[in-house]
């Protein structure tokens, strides 16, 4: 009799996933936070193991990989750290607005690079036609427009067949990237490199060339701030993503929401492409955007929809990229070092939301059969 | 001696906050059927999936043919020869009956023709009538059903529980499927139906167990017992309902609908030349087996439906104009000054976002007002205040999400927020589903004090008796045909049952 | 010329195929794993640090080298390192339940740069002045052919003149798709992708699935990058030079409306349209690059179509990308 009840208890789980009731928001922030220290710890401990060098070392090579010799007053470095961080968190920022809708536009890549495409063509073609203010303002209009176009084909088809976004928009990346090819090999001459354009360069600011840059994407993070919390049309695109039904039972016309939010993510990417070629490499080319439309997407979602904490996301992102690049690079490494580590952080923090949403029952130690 | 099937064991089990089963003890002994009666959300549900392998029990024992089970999985509830059929029916849509009924299982060779003809064996022998190669997804929800008994028998169950089977049948699908049942008793199987209808618990089983609110009452032999004693036991105690019902004032047409065709996306027609007419400061009901097309007809008029044929006639009161309100979308109603509320079944799936907190949750309604391009927070907030102070409605703030409240104050939070608009039509489906006593008069209430506003209110109800003390006018609907208009105020629970079970064609003479 | 465009094609199209295969095997579980172009550079990589082990264990010299190890090291290596990338996606996604998308997306970013890591790392070691690693005794393992492939002709050579990693693939796919149809752990594992509550509910272990196809198609991923170093590029990796043949792979599912025999015609003609630029003659090299793009205009058109029939069959499993709880309320 006993003997069975002890072999039967060995069937019992020993432990049981239960969804939590909402956590405090500190509590969430808890989790993540703690989260994002480990990781941060773990890539130095990464990279101290493949450099051999002590942990201060290391951590001071990455300090002054990011910021330079800020102490000293120099502040180059800083300017180029903002400036990445301004690039990657303005793709973050498109994309919110359409994956607050739950359509996930994983063609920031593509957007962004049209965007370029318009700018860079404006700067060949019209560069020595137009003034400089018009040619400025060509170039936004232009870039804005070919990367709001880029989003609003995959909204077209997602609105009225309900065509797979995910994929479409993977595929729209592609053919903008051959699109890209096709021209710099016109315009480079077979060299694959279009040398960088001197007309429709944003201003330098003081000494600096990436101010405009940062400037506007500061700027864009505050209005997508208000936008997503107190614009009706804001409002229209939470109700959506929640829930289509609740949408239609309120008479919010779906499909076109899906389409103006598309519109609107395309458009942001666009200025995207036209600050990395306006604003930054005045050329373009196939790795222009470099993969960051990806890394956008994880932005966003970890930034949970708000822009400041997208921020602060992004910030520890190219932190960590262009810190561990540098470690890697001191002890004659290769950079991809850095991307791992990334990866690495992110798919930590993704597997963290588990600890959010879940916690983990243990059996209780049932007393003896009464 | 009858043998004993299965024996529960101070049963508890908790999700969250809710306790959905405490306590919980319960036998069934083979050749016999046992009903398991109670309210919704008393854990008759619950409870039988902790048999059928779904849920774990946090505490207590279940016993299969008098050893203890540990059923941590549908696998091992499968070993012991227990198949449930759920109420909504686990079938994978992309595949054939055959395939559905295989799933799972470790037979061998994988022969599908072989099963096919097991299948039709199984069908011969117990009456059912089934094509083993149809797809799921072409099927109408009785066929569904038999395959799901039938995927239980093929697995050789010889305890089966049925989750609220007769919930989505017509009358004679009902007795077929009884027949079934009792074919099934003869054969010495264990059958556990859980219901919370009284009479088909009278007429087909032989004991009753009665949960109430996840606690276990007692068990009662059927032929020992009667519906009264059986509404105390699942009530706690009797109760008359008492709802006040006002004589209707300044009775006048306000909705007039004509000749409404309807069809469901795969062709069928689900609302079949339906016509009535809705009254200022009147209650009309809507009794139906669910799913009789209660949901598309509301849903038509709210301008959320695609319709055939018919019109649907708005009489306004204010202009006296006369307005059509087919094929407009919901935004063009509210246009035409219509004032439209309509409190929807899904309630966290349609009627409001279950992660809005409740002030978001108000400006479903009223965002748009105002001409800027933002939203004006500050109504609603004050709105959802005073919701939540006049109905009660028990929360954190005004800032918790709608989804974690109970379903009772979801309710007041919907209903309070349609009522707000002032509406002249009010549309109300289920309201009640799934609510204590307390916040279900509170919603009668409501709904009372609309018509004596002179609104045109039209309630959709599945308990009989609620409709009979409230409404005014009883309109009953089968199988999305109108099959007869009473007078709450003298008819009887058998004469709309009668109405109900009636096919159209009778209906509309 | 057609013979030699259509071997070319074959050849193109194989890595492409196995990372279908491998990514269709996931998808009839219910997980779209963005995560493939990750797992196929993983596939590659590890393949090239275990030829390049066993190449350096034996001083270099081809004459030492034993072919079936020669074959079989890398072979291994690749499938775990793919392994692991899978145990990694199905433990955040089905354990943890965690986005597919997201999880997906940050593994294909893990793996590029672990392929890109240690190839360069193996490249410094070598101290070669090309920024690649030639590892082509290796590669003439792999690429042995059929000895009578040459005298039979075109056809011969359309039919028997590949490496059998080819063979391997075009056999994998038809396997899968036997066991995708015709067994029970097929019928279960499409169960598990079409309504995972009911396959559960039929007890059928949900997580196992998920977790088994997950790692059997990332395994079989691997594989494509193999195919590609050894096959392909004869035994040569460089940084980068995989490029997006994950992402054309992952179309390449949507293509063959998710069974894994219409993959086989369907990577051959991803891998003519991938090369259809180097054929057609008086073709600019800038209109080559827009020929580039056909593969993937052709999958929006049948995503399109798709989209537009909606007939039941051609669809993607019902509860694609979507996590399951059994005790979700």
């Amino acid at each position: 009799m006993k003997d069975k009840a002890v072999a039967k208890k060995k069937h019992e789980p020993l432990f049981h996933v239960v969804k939590r009731d909402d956590l405090a928001w500190w509590q969430v922030w808890l989790i993540r936070g703690f989260t994002i220290v480990l990781g941060v710890l773990l890539v130095i401990f990464f990279s101290m193991m493949i450099t051999g060098k002590s942990f201060d070392k290391t951590f001071d090579i990455m300090f002054r990989g990011v910021f330079g010799r800020l102490m000293k007053g120099s502040t180059t470095m800083l300017w180029k750290y903002l400036q990445e961080i301004a690039i990657l968190l303005s793709l973050a920022l498109a994309l919110t607005p359409a994956f607050k809708m739950k359509f996930w536009n994983c063609g920031a890549e593509g957007q962004a690079l049209m965007g370029g495409l318009a700018s860079i063509m404006c700067m060949i073609e019209l560069g020595d036609r137009l003034s400089y203010p018009v040619l400025i303002c060509v170039i936004a209009i232009t870039s804005i427009l070919a990367g709001a176009i880029w989003g609003l084909i995959p909204a077209i088809f997602k609105a009225l067949f309900g065509t797979n976004e995910t994929l479409f928009t993977l595929m729209m990346n592609y053919i903008a990237t051959q699109i890209i090819a096709y021209y710099v090999y016109i315009k480079g001459g077979g060299s694959n490199v279009i040398n960088p354009v001197e007309a429709g360069n944003f201003p330098k600011v003081g000494n600096n060339d990436y101010f405009v840059n940062i400037v506007v994407v500061a700027a864009i993070t505050l209005i997508m701030y208000i936008y997503l919390r107190s614009s009706k049309q804001g409002y229209e695109i939470s109700v959506v993503g929640e829930s289509q039904n609740t949408a239609r039972y309120i008479g919010i016309n779906v499909k076109k929401v899906i389409i103006r939010t598309m519109v609107i993510s395309g458009a942001l990417c666009g200025v995207t492409g036209m600050l990395l070629v306006a604003g930054k490499d005045h050329s373009i080319n196939v790795n222009s955007v470099g993969g960051q439309g990806f890394t956008a997407i994880l932005i966003s979602w970890l930034g949970q929809f708000n822009p400041f904490i997208m921020a602060i996301m992004t910030a520890i992102v190219v932190f960590l990229r262009i810190g561990v690049a540098k470690v890697a690079d001191t002890a004659l490494l290769n950079s991809s070092f850095s991307e791992i580590m990334v990866g690495l952080v992110i798919l930590m923090l993704v597997g963290c939301e588990f600890f959010v949403r879940y916690s983990i029952k243990f059996k209780r130690k049932k007393e003896a059969k009464a | 001696m009858k043998q004993c099937a299965i024996e529960l064991k101070n049963i508890t089990k908790v999700f969250g906050k809710v306790v959905a089963n405490k306590n919980v003890n319960l036998t069934a002994y083979r050749g016999e059927i046992l009903s398991i009666l109670g309210e919704n959300g008393s854990g008759k549900t619950t409870l039988m999936n902790m048999i059928s392998g779904i849920y774990f029990p946090d505490e207590g024992q279940i016993c299969i043919d008098g050893e203890e089970a540990v059923i941590t999985s549908p696998k091992d509830a499968f070993a012991y020869k227990i198949g449930m059929i759920h109420q909504h029916f686990k079938l994978v849509e992309a595949f054939s009956a055959a395939e559905n009924i295989i799933l799972g299982l470790d037979e061998g060779k994988y022969d599908l023709k072989a099963s096919t003809e097991k299948i039709r064996a199984i069908s011969e022998q117990y009456g059912f009538d089934l094509d083993p190669e149809k797809k799921i997804y072409t099927m109408s929800v009785s066929e569904k059903q038999t395959v799901e008994i039938v995927k239980v028998l093929y697995r050789g169950a010889d305890i089966l529980i049925l989750d609220e089977p007769t919930a989505v049948l017509t009358p004679q699908e009902i007795e077929k499927l009884f027949a079934i049942l009792r074919r099934m008793r003869e054969d010495g199987k264990c059958i556990v139906i859980i219901t919370h209808k009284l009479h088909e618990v009278l007429s087909l089983s032989d004991r009753v167990s009665v949960l109430r609110k996840g606690e276990y009452v007692g068990t009662v032999k059927t032929a020992e017992t009667s519906e009264s004693e059986l509404t105390e036991m699942m009530v706690g105690k009797k109760i008359s309902l008492n709802i006040d019902r006002s004589e209707p004032q300044n009775v006048e047409p306000r909705l007039v609908v004509e000749a409404l065709d309807c069809c469901d996306r795969s062709g069928v027609k689900v609302l079949d030349n339906v016509s009535f007419t809705a009254n200022a400061g009147e209650i009309l009901g809507i009794a139906g087996i669910a799913g009789s097309g209660q949901r598309e007809l509301l849903e038509a008029i709210a301008g959320l439906q695609q319709l055939q044929n018919g019109s649907i006639f708005y009489h306004n009161p204010k202009t006296g104009t006369v307005e059509e309100l087919r094929g407009k979308t919901p935004l063009q109603i509210r246009e035409l000054g219509v004032r439209l509320s309509f409190v929807p079944e899904d309630r966290l799936g349609m009627g409001l976002v279950g992660n809005m907190d409740i002030t978001d949750n108000m400006m479903l309604r009223s965002y748009r007002k105002g001409r800027g391009v933002f939203v004006e927070r500050k109504a609603p907030k004050e709105l959802a205040k005073s919701i939540i102070e006049t109905l009660e409605v028990v929360t954190p703030g005004a800032t918790t999400p709608v989804r974690r409240l109970s379903g009772g104050n979801v309710q007041k939070v919907l209903v309070g927020r349609e009522i707000s608009a002032s509406p002249t039509v009010l549309m109300a489906a289920y309201p009640v589903r799934g609510l204590d006593i307390n916040s279900s008069y509170l919603i009668y209430n409501l709904l009372n004090e609309q018509k004596k506003k002179g609104v045109a209110v039209v309630f959709v109800g599945e308990d009989l008796d609620v409709l009979i003390e409230l409404c005014d006018r009883i309109m009953v609907i089968g199988s999305g045909r109108i099959t007869g208009v009473v007078d709450g105020r003298n008819t009887t629970k058998e004469e709309i049952g009668l109405l109900m079970t009636k096919t159209g064609e009778e209906g509309e003479k | 010329m057609i013979v030699q465009f259509l071997c070319r094609a074959i050849l193109l199209g194989v890595p492409i195929l196995y990372g279908s295969t491998g990514e269709i095997i996931t998808e009839k579980s219910g997980h779209l794993n963005l995560g493939i172009p990750g797992i196929m550079y993983v596939g590659a990589i590890s393949g090239v640090v275990g030829s390049f082990l066993y190449e350096n264990a034996c001083g270099n010299d081809i004459e030492k080298m034993n072919a079936a190890l020669a074959i079989l090291i890398p072979l291994l290596s690749s499938i775990v390192g793919a392994v692991l990338m899978g145990l990694i996606y199905s433990f955040l996604t089905v354990t943890l339940h965690a986005n597919q998308n997201v999880t997906g997306l940050a593994l294909t970013t893990l793996g590029i740069g672990l392929g890109n890591f240690l190839g360069a790392s193996l490249i410094s070691i070598t101290k070669s002045e090309l920024p690649s690693i030639a590892l082509t005794k290796t590669s003439s393992f792999f690429s042995v052919k059929a000895p009578f492939a040459d005298k039979l002709g075109p056809v011969g050579e359309l039919l028997f003149s590949h490496d059998f990693l080819t063979y391997l693939a075009i056999a994998i796919a038809l396997v899968a798709s036997y066991v995708l149809n015709r067994t029970r752990v097929g019928l279960n594992l499409r169960a598990v992708g079409e309504n995972p509550a009911t396959a559960d509910a039929a007890g059928i272990r949900v997580s196992k699935y998920k977790y088994v196809a997950t790692c059997i198609g990332s395994a079989i991923a691997g594989l494509g990058g193999l195919q590609y170093v050894m096959a392909y590029a004869s035994g040569v990796w460089s940084n980068n030079a995989f490029g997006d043949r994950g992402w054309l792979a992952i179309a390449l599912v949507i293509f063959a409306l998710w069974k894994p025999s219409i993959a086989i015609l369907g990577s051959f003609l991803f891998g003519a349209l991938c090369n259809a630029n180097n054929y057609i003659q008086g073709l600019g090299a800038e209109t080559q690059e827009l020929f580039k793009m056909l593969p993937y205009v052709v999958t929006i058109i049948v995503l399109i179509i798709t989209s537009m029939r909606k007939k039941r069959e051609y669809q993607a499993p019902e509860s694609l990308g979507l996590p399951y709880f059994r005790e979700e309320r």
